[in-house]
């Protein structure tokens, strides 16, 4: 009796996850009534809301209830509702509903998680972070303005797939941008997403366990999007029948913490259910900050002083004469300025470009011929921004000009003797510091700091409300939110969390631009003090149009800033100002404009190994513009006209060459990747003095790395160990007898440092790789723990290793056979440093700009140096790298431990490079790499105390040079300028 | 090379500096500070809390760089920011371990920290057994480095016994308090004569057992949760966002294996270099000031087991050589093979829960922590590991769930296992 009692008793399930809420209400293992809705950060609301819905159904009737998901926690314990974990109730639901299943994976709002069910269940959620989720969706259907439905419906049109960055929703969003300025197709982008989503799964939750067998997909967007589940069924490979998507599978969570509540205790009537999640009272942990303005006095005094910074306007309707045209096409929005010739504004359009650039400068060129009805001439034009090159092989327009030198023309237009300019706009933030009326440095934000105008925009459209209104809503907040200064990734959590805790719309959105204006600060400028940015600072882009930003700015550095009135448009109107020094225009004709039509098409390139995807576009004159390119083969200009001296290319022709040799004792596998790179010639000449057949594992590809992201452990590792896998993979696939990889400590001892360690990756990655490889045994992997500063030592404890597999090897073959590895070592070193004295002085023979691209070995390789250094012999740069230079310079004194081999280096040759006018010095990072949170500084301050400048590249899975390319030209620019 | 550096001057010392370190283990560093303070030196730990920390770190440190960093020179910075000390007459102090881990930099870092905050001036004294850097006004000897020893290994026991004893006393704060009277008895005994001999430690450590085995204690199983990571953020409740406190409201017993464990790793050396080279002697260094710490920790499990009532510590050799076919003993920046080598100690404890603590973007840890857990689980499937991230940027919730989730895996194992028995 008690037994019946007890079953008939209806369960609920409340399931609150980052953006939405669901319901379910069962009966046993029947479902009554399941609701989904977003919740738009009014979770508690919108559940009482649903709950309401259920008076029909569950009446005065008892229930037992549980609440479940990330956003759940604090609701759940203020009013004393069981809770449990979601990814816990859904295996449990699984298990009871799908007992078949192998595998879940679920992918919610913010977190994705997979359920392995076999040998041993193993429930695993993403790290902190990792953006592959619904909020991502949202945050590139925003960039592509589109709605989420409507991206989807895009993406089951796409032909081909774009490789976007995985790792994050910042780091896709890099590349997803210019993609699109460069006109690339919505539908093929669309697809990309979904695709890189489905990466983002693989290599962040799989960790060396396959996901295969009866697989569930489950939760919001795999449930709405097709083009998703494509992609996943696709890549992983899954027969139909292994592929399910199941019709409930939004309200997994639900209906698991229905079935979790079915063994709970305590019973409610729904009214009592609903009072106590009403009245229970979430603590606030927020955090919060002083209100940007006292009062309403306070703003209109600042409001006033900040409008006397204005540009004088012309009349477009009476203006009689000639004009300048500048565009600023960035990358989220498109800016043009009309300037007459007397610098007087005549027209301005600032917009999002909604994804399609072209368009819209057609549409405004058009507007402009119309209204001045050949009362005004356009006698020079000129473009800047993301979208340059398109924008100018599409209008004719007269000149390209890099966007920072755009800007300090503007800056300077407006304070002659600015010291200090800083430009946010919606993808990047800009810092420009003058020194006697030249620019001196440039910072500019990485990609993973980019917390900027179109985070605040895609969070006020997710808040339902237009950036403007949003950021309105901030300048009188209460108590701002302190939100900190990390990545867009994290600060959406931050912000989800301060919501939880019960902040205003009107808190957040003050939080936010104190945010943005911190990471300004802290992230890309790194000042301690206001004293270091100097007396004039100028702030510009469209970001600075949001008062709140521009009153946290000021507040930060305690002091006042000039905001021109025209702060969106300085791009735009530094352009025109560019252009005022021509004299005719060969822009588009009103004739020529109403005839122009745009089409584009993807192809890929096969000059070179790169295979570069590439977007080309036709216009209706027939003019072409190819995009994508690494170099100009690519752009259809055939080979480049001259060949400059690239040390990259030098290191990987010889390096390719040194496998081969008779296979006498077997073949040994040598991974082209991590510390390979530095001493390849070392291993490659034992292994050969000793009879063996070396073979390697060739330079990498996206592949390579595609091959083994399946392995790998710690998403957060760089990009150099995690493609080690797809190599190790690769050599076992060639059949070699074992593939050798050492554990080294310490790498060689070159003189003048505090030690000579390897980094933790590169010194022990071969552990993670045993570790997590499957298909490696003690066999076929050999990765024995060795000390290369010494020959015997050496010798005696590889030929312990090596015996162990392959026989003993006699103790005086081994030591000479170390010592003839030991002599190709040096030669190639030697090689190297003569390579690089050789194309300094082809350079300064033929007056070229050298530039030294400093980064690690393994930066060389074509697939994690993205071919930067083809990129950069394409701007006229002869390309040295750090090892063969360093020897020209001795070590500079520095404020850290300088104790690693390779960075060793790069402070040589950094202060090498101060010692150069001809020489300019780019850092080459690799994301995750923190060792050079430490270097980066350093090499900066060795190179800023001579006066040189210091540009920094930071690299990931990134494949899109746009931002790259920028990074370069901006520095021309200034060395041009100079 | 390196910079000069605004060396600890005899005179500094003379002049009554006031030396801040930051805290990590509360215990252990109270032991530490008077046995300093001993010797002349006037110390002070800070305890500060709360969002301005690493507020301040990042604004002055590159803020990629790891999470502990941030907040140790942060506090610092903070401290000084405070007004509560002249700044010229405030000295601090860092610990040093070398090695190819970024640790290694943390006081480059703060150097350069303090002059961008406009304290360049304020002298940082490098607290390493190595002696990488000199100063005149701080020296160690080999009497102090003793006594330090026992301050360690009284710190490990009392944390060990209050984390076993705390979720099952009855007089709720009992465990606590005697640990703090303990703590004050050996702080004043420690400097003491005689205060740092092995009779005395024995007999010690004989009593502090015999009290804390009468602590009346509730006789129920408990969810036994172990916590290993890097070693700032598994110690510090302000790196961790208060781990344990999280961990024990949720139920459950702590289990974090001791500094001494760290100490033995450190000189625990497993490479034969040249003879007569300079690493053959500073190995011999080394074994030696292993074979030390090896009779101490000897003692103390001898104790323990005598007494009966509490898990004693594995001995070092054991955790050792669990590492055999996991990872190699070469793995030694950072916690290094240590780390490994504790969560497969805790597994064979009973202990099957872990918690794997490291800042975002670890970089030793991608290796011995998130590299080897699924060695790990291959040898023991039932092992329940969750890595958390810690970070100036990370939310609670987040850290939160993921607990959660491990929590929740605990508790059905557990209740499969009870249902296996009794069937």
């Amino acid at each position: 009796m008690e037994q019946t009692r007890q079953q008939s008793i209806r369960s609920l399930g409340i399931d609150i996850g980052s953006t939405t809420v669901k319901i379910a209400l069962m009966e046993g293992d029947r479902v009554l009534y399941e609701r989904y809705e977003r919740h738009y950060s009014q979770a508690r609301q919108k559940i009482l809301e649903l709950l309401t819905e259920l008076d029909g159904i569950a009446g005065d009737s008892l229930l037992r209830a549980a609440v479940s998901g990330s956003a759940g926690i604090g609701l759940a314990e203020a009013a004393n509702l069981p809770f449990q974990q979601e990814v816990f109730v859904v295996g449990e639901l699984v298990r009871a509903m799908e007992p078949d299943t192998r595998v879940v994976v679920e992918l919610g709002g913010e977190d994705a998680k997979i359920i392995f069910f076999d040998g041993g269940m193993d429930e695993r959620m993403n790290g902190s972070c990792a953006g592959g989720t619904g909020a991502f969706i949202d945050q590139m259907a925003t960039l592509l303005d589109v709605d989420v439905a409507e991206l989807d419906r895009l993406s089951l049109q796409s032909t081909r797939i774009y490789p976007i960055a995985s790792r994050c929703g910042v780091f896709a969003k890099t590349d997803i941008q210019p993609l699109l300025n460069q006109g690339a197709r919505k539908e093929d982008v669309a697809m990309s997403i979904f695709q890189a989503i489905v990466n983002q799964t693989i290599a962040g939750l799989a960790q060396g366990r396959k996901i295969e067998g009866k697989v569930l997909f489950l939760g919001g967007p795999l449930y709405y999007c097709q083009g998703l589940r494509i992609r996943f069924r696709e890549t992983l490979k899954l027969s139909d029948e292994n592929a399910i998507f199941p019709e409930w599978g939004r309200f997994a969570v639900a209906r698991g913490a229905a079935m979790y509540a079915a063994r709970t205790e305590e019973t409610f009537t729904l009214s009592a259910l609903k009072e106590r999640l009403a009245t229970a009272k979430v603590a606030s942990g927020a955090q919060t900050l002083p209100p940007l303005f006292e009062n309403e006095a306070e703003y209109k005094q600042f409001a006033a002083r900040h409008a006397r910074a204005s540009v004088p306007r012309g009349d477009l309707e009476s203006y009689r004469g000639g004009a300048y045209l500048g565009i600023d096409c960035g990358s989220t929005t498109t800016k043009l300025a009309l300037v007459s010739e007397n610098k007087e504004l005549l027209y301005t359009y600032y917009a999002s470009n909604n994804g399609d650039p072209v368009d819209i400068v057609r549409r405004e060129l058009g507007e402009i011929y119309r209204r001045t009805d050949g009362r005004v001439r356009i006698l020079g034009s000129a473009v800047t921004g993301y979208g340059e090159e398109l924008i100018r092989h599409a209008f004719h327009v007269d000149i390209g000009i890099v966007e920072t030198i755009a800007h300090f023309t503007a800056a300077r237009h407006f304070c002659p003797d600015v010291d200090f300019i800083l430009d946010i706009g919606g993808q990047d933030i800009k810092c420009f510091r003058i020194r006697n009326g030249a620019i001196d440095g440039i910072m500019l934000n990485e990609a993973c700091s980019s917390g900027c105008g179109s985070f605040i925009e895609t969070f006020a459209r997710s808040m339902n409300m237009g950036v403007a209104e949003f950021a309105r809503k901030g300048l009188f907040a209460h108590a701002p939110v302190n939100l900190g200064s990390r990545c867009t990734v994290f600060m959406n959590s931050s912000v989800k969390q301060a919501q939880r805790d019960g902040a205003t719309v009107e808190d957040i959105s003050a939080g936010l631009s104190v945010s943005v204006v911190k990471n300004a600060v802290y992230k890309v400028i790194r000042a301690g003090s206001a004293d270091e940015l100097g007396q004039n600072v100028v702030v510009q882009g469209g970001t600075f149009h949001n008062d709140a930003i521009l009153r946290a700015f000021e507040r930060e550095l305690g002091r006042d800033v000039v905001r021109p009135d025209i702060a969106g448009l300085m791009g735009a109107y530094g352009a025109a100002l560019c252009a005022m020094r021509l004299k005719e225009s060969t822009i588009l004709s009103p004739q020529e404009l109403a005839a122009f039509s745009h089409t584009s098409r993807p192809a890929v390139c096969k000059g070179c190994e790169n295979h570069c995807k590439l977007t080309i576009n036709t216009f209706a004159d027939g003019g072409k513009y190819v995009s994508g390119n690494r170099c100009e083969r690519g752009a259809g200009r055939g080979a480049a006209a001259e060949e400059l001296p690239n040390l990259y290319k030098f290191k990987r022709e010889a390096l390719l060459k040194m496998g081969g040799g008779e296979a006498k004792r077997g073949r040994i596998g040598l991974p082209l990747a991590l510390g390979m790179y530095e001493l390849l010639p070392l291993w490659a000449g034992i292994f050969r003095a000793l009879g063996f057949e070396v073979v390697l594992s060739g330079m990498s590809d996206r592949a390579t790395y595609e091959a083994g992201q399946f392995s790998i452990p710690s998403d957060t590792a760089c990009y150099p160990a995690k493609i080690m896998h797809g190599h190790v993979a690769h050599l076992l696939e060639k059949g070699v007898d074992a593939v050798f990889y050492p554990c080294l400590t310490q790498n060689f001892d070159e003189g003048g440092a505090d030690n000579h360690f390897n980094c933790p990756v590169v010194a022990y990655y071969s552990e993670l790789l045993r570790g997590n490889m499957p298909e490696l045994t003690d066999e076929n992997f050999l990765y024995p723990h060795l000390d290369i500063c010494d020959e015997k030592t050496l010798a005696s404890g590889l030929g312990a290793a090596l015996g162990k597999r392959f026989g003993p090897i006699p103790g005086r073959e081994m030591r000479a056979a170390v010592r003839k590895g030991m002599a190709d070592y040096q030669a190639y070193m030697a090689s190297v440093r003569a390579e690089g004295e050789r194309a300094l002085a082809w350079a300064r023979e033929h007056g070229k700009r050298v530039m030294v691209l400093a980064g690690r070995p393994y930066h060389i390789d074509a697939e994690i140096g993205h071919g930067i250094d083809q990129l950069a012999t394409s701007l006229g740069f002869v390309v040295a790298s750090e090892d063969s230079v360093y020897h020209l310079a001795k070590t500079p004194a520095v404020h850290v431990l300088n104790q690693w081999t390779y960075h060793a280096r790069l402070y040589r040759a950094a202060a090498f490079v101060a010692t150069q006018p001809d020489v300019e010095f780019v850092q080459l990072v690799s994301f995750g790499c923190g060792v050079d949170a430490i270097t980066t500084d350093e090499a900066r301050s060795i190179l800023e105390r001579a006066g040189k400048y210091y540009t920094q590249i930071k690299i990931d899975e990134i494949a899109n040079l746009g931002a790259v390319k920028i990074r370069l030209r901006s520095l021309l620019g200034a060395l041009e300028m100079k | 090379m390196q910079k000069t550096y605004q060396p600890f001057t005899a005179e500094m010392k003379a002049a009554g500096y006031t030396i801040l370190i930051p805290n990590m283990l509360p215990t252990h560093f109270r032991l530490l500070i008077r046995i300093f303070e001993h010797y002349g030196y006037n110390m002070e730990l800070l305890t500060s809390s709360g969002p301005e920390i690493s507020e301040t770190g990042l604004k002055y440190v590159h803020n990629d760089t790891c999470y502990p960093a941030i907040l140790v020179i942060g506090q610092f910075i903070h401290a000084i920011q405070s007004g509560k000390y002249d700044p010229h007459k405030v000295a601090l102090m860092l610990f040093q371990t070398g090695g190819g881990c970024r640790a290694s930099n943390y006081i480059s870092l703060l150097r350069k920290a303090l002059e961008k905050a406009g304290y360049g001036y304020v002298p940082v004294i490098s607290f390493s057994f190595a002696g990488i850097e000199k100063h005149s006004g701080f020296k160690l000897s080999i009497p102090m480095i003793y006594r330090m020893l026992y301050a360690v290994i009284y710190g490990d026991l009392l944390m060990s016994l209050v984390n076993q004893v705390r979720p099952y006393e009855v007089n709720k704060g009992e465990s606590e308090e005697l640990a703090e009277r303990w703590t004050i008895r050996l702080t004043d005994e420690l400097v003491q004569k005689h205060g740092a001999q092995g009779r005395r430690a024995q007999r010690n450590i004989a009593m502090i057992l015999m009290d804390f085995a009468r602590i009346r204690r509730r006789d129920e199983k408990r969810l036994k949760v172990g916590v290993v990571g890097e070693i700032y953020v598994k110690y510090s409740p302000l790196g961790n966002n208060n781990l344990e406190e999280f961990l024990l409201g949720e139920g459950a017993e702590v289990v974090i294996p001791g500094l001494l464990d760290f100490c033995m790793y450190s000189v625990y050396s497993v490479s034969r270099p040249r003879r007569f080279s300079m690493r053959w002697f500073l190995s011999h260094f080394n074994g030696l000031a292993y074979r030390l710490l090896r009779s101490k920790q000897d003692m103390l499990i001898r104790l323990m087991r005598e007494e009966g009532t509490f898990d004693p510590p594995t001995p070092f050799d054991h955790t050792v050589s669990l590492t055999k076919g996991v990872i190699g003993l070469g793995v030694k920046m950072g916690e290094g093979w240590l780390l490994t080598a504790e969560m497969l100690e805790l597994y064979e404890k009973g202990v099957h829960n872990i918690v794997c603590t490291q800042p975002f973007g670890c970089l030793p840890n991608h290796i011995c922590g998130k590299g080897m857990m699924k060695p790990i689980k291959d040898i023991h499937p039932d092992i329940n590991i969750v890595a958390i991230d810690y970070d100036a940027g990370a939310t609670r919730v987040n850290q939160v769930n993921r607990l959660k989730l491990m929590l929740a895996n605990a508790r059905l194992n557990e209740r499969n296992a009870t249902d296996a028995q009794s069937a």
